[in-house]
């Protein structure tokens, strides 16, 4: 597997550039990780990626998108909790992205 | 994951068929299955030193096994019925992508080692030794099918593409050559009960939720039920329901029809996934261990009825394949089937299809609908490929076709067909299908919608068309992804039982 060196730490990531090991995950990664999807990461940005996060660790999977756009709506207001938000936030599909943002394995299956 | 760059192609009011252009698609190639999952599954995860002698016995196997495939190999005689029918050759114009060319890639191989001019004279009979080469060809091109069988259709011998290619991936799998995107899922749906790996308390944290925003959103409150031991109906639906958008909105769908109807159902988190991508890989015994988890759900918790979400595939292997794999089905007489068929009742088609449910109830009058609801929307339907070529629904010919149709002809004002050489069994495929819904073959998953794109811009241009109804979790997660490089808006795409879910009217 390849590995990358961000901030004098090496970190292992799969062919598609998703961080091996959870554990590994810290904001330089995630930085890094960002730049490489062209991803300028805001305020907005972090608060999903720690949802994300958070999400994880309880679940030991990501949320369902409607599940994420529930917490954003509590959190950020109604007209920021749909799909369309997230979009604009990650391009290419917040459950992808995002998840590669914030360190988590790539969601399989037909989505 | 900005993935590579290719040139997207342009729509035309008629798909044309391409000039062709040699190894346009030669480069793809998907990514390798690791490791851990090639283990679990029993195959080597490199490519073995033995590889020529393991591929040509495991191809000896399949045609042992498979008396189709023996057929399909010899029957063809190069008629060129096919070659303009492929989506893959239509967007790509790689002569290999012609299923004729593709079927070739195996059928010279096998001249060479199964037949006898092959053996005596291979110069003859186009007959070629395996090479690395050639299976590093296979690797390419047998992820460039998604096992449509549109060609199928019109071969003049009935050849099945889609066979040939489940035979390839297997030999590919069997040598240490398989696909990431379809070995990790086979994985996860073994170890977890669904290709997204979502465990039991994620899944039922995110049905709570539903239920939640149901209530919030008609005010009546509307369950989704799970590993409800007695309930009549089990509900077998594709995981992506319970994650991705549109896909959810047509569980809630199926939720609301359920409630409207006052019937017991259930979800399950042994067999939380309707998809089987055994089926992809042609592997039976894969197939049967996925398809295995449904039978042990529905004795578990005694359900007398199965029935079966939106999900194109999996409507195929319930439909043609349950009856054996799992004893779901009608009429077999030995011990395995007896078990679950004197619990399932008979009254009832075993599995059934939502839309057939669906249907059934309206044409019952169990179900009420506000029609307008829907009127800001202008439908078309997207047949999938396996629902309309390798199943039926209800009971006369083409039921696949008029039911999913009838249903939303019944819940929306406004429908209109895409031209008649692009739906029912000519239907061409959304270009994500049979395991190639996967972001390594993203070129090809948008130079394969082309034919789709060409007929929807029509309905789009000339009909005000702002909505494609579809029936499969594969389809909505392909189009949601291919739409805007076509410069459509991805909220465009949706379920049928979507459709339902927002004029179907709750007490």
């Amino acid at each position: 597997m390849p590995m990358v060196e961000v901030a004098g730490k090496s970190f292992e990531v799969d062919e598609e550039g998703y961080l091996t090991n959870l554990a590994d995950w810290n904001q330089d990664i995630a930085g890094y990780l960002a730049q490489e999807e062209k991803v300028e990461m805001t305020d907005s940005h972090w608060e999903v990626v720690n949802f994300l996060r958070e999400y994880y660790e309880e679940y030991q999977i990501a949320p369902a998108v409607r599940v994420l756009t529930k917490a954003i709506s509590k959190k950020l207001g109604a007209d920021k909790g749909n799909n369309k938000y997230l979009y604009e936030l990650f391009p290419y599909g917040p459950a992808k992205q995002a998840c590669k943002i914030a360190g988590l394995p790539k969601p399989t299956g037909c989505i | 994951m900005a993935g590579p760059q290719f040139e997207v192609p342009k729509l035309t009011e008629y798909t044309d068929v391409p000039k062709i252009k040699e190894g346009a698609m030669a480069h793809v190639k998907s990514f390798p299955a690791a490791e851990g999952s090639q283990t679990f599954l029993g195959y080597p995860w490199a490519l073995t030193d033995d590889w020529h002698d393991r591929a040509i016995n495991k191809m000896g196997d399949l045609l042992g096994k498979y008396r189709s495939l023996r057929v399909f190999m010899d029957a063809c005689v190069h008629c060129g019925a096919c070659t303009d029918k492929c989506h893959y050759f239509l967007g790509t114009a790689d002569p290999k992508n012609m299923p004729v060319a593709r079927q070739d890639l195996m059928r010279k191989v096998y001249r060479r080692y199964f037949t006898l001019p092959g053996k005596i004279v291979p110069w003859l009979v186009g007959a070629e030794d395996l090479t690395k080469e050639t299976l590093d060809d296979w690797y390419s091109y047998y992820h460039q099918c998604s096992e449509c069988r549109r060609c199928s259709v019109y071969c003049p011998y009935g050849i099945d593409t889609a066979e040939i290619t489940m035979a390839g991936r297997e030999i590919l799998n069997t040598v240490g050559m398989g696909q990431k995107y379809s070995s990790e899922i086979l994985t996860k749906v073994q170890k977890i009960g669904n290709n997204l790996g979502l465990p039991g308390p994620a899944l039922e944290d995110t049905l709570l939720g539903l239920e939640e925003d149901i209530e919030l959103d008609t005010g009546v409150p509307v369950k989704i039920p799970l590993d409800v031991k007695g309930a009549e109906i089990l509900l077998i639906t594709p995981s992506a329901d319970f994650f991705s958008e549109p896909h959810v909105e047509s569980l809630i769908g199926y939720a609301k029809v359920f409630h409207a109807a006052g019937a017991s159902w259930t979800l399950s988190t042994h067999a939380s996934e309707a998809g089987n991508f055994g089926l992809f890989n042609g592997n039976y015994e894969v197939m049967k261990t996925v398809a295995m988890r449904i039978r042990d759900a529905a004795l578990e918790l005694g359900c007398k009825r199965i029935i079966v979400g939106e999900c194109g595939h999996a409507w195929r292997v319930a439909y043609s394949f349950w009856n054996t794999l799992t004893g779901i089905g009608y009429g077999a007489d030995d011990p395995f089937s007896i078990e679950l068929q004197s619990q399932l009742d008979s009254r009832f088609p075993q599995p059934m299809h939502i839309c057939e449910y669906t249907w059934d109830l309206i044409e019952k009058g169990t179900l009420k609908f506000d029609k307008s609801l829907n009127d800001d929307r202008i439908i078309t339907f997207h047949d999938s490929c396996n629902v309309a070529r390798g199943s039926r629904m209800g009971d006369e010919p083409g039921g696949q076709f008029t039911i999913p149709r009838n249903i939303i002809m019944a819940v929306a004002n406004n429908f209109h067909d895409m031209a008649a050489e692009t739906i029912g069994e000519a239907t061409f495929c959304c270009g994500g299908g049979g395991g190639v819904l996967t972001d390594d073959l993203i070129e090809v998953r948008v130079k394969g919608a082309l034919p789709r794109m060409n007929a929807f811009n029509n309905v789009v241009q000339n009909n005000g068309v702002n909505f494609l109804g579809l029936i499969c979790a594969i389809c909505k997660a392909q189009f949601t992804k291919v739409l805007p490089y076509y410069g459509f808006d991805r909220s465009m795409v949706g379920g049928v039982h979507q459709l339902v879910s927002t004029a179907i009217k709750l007490d």
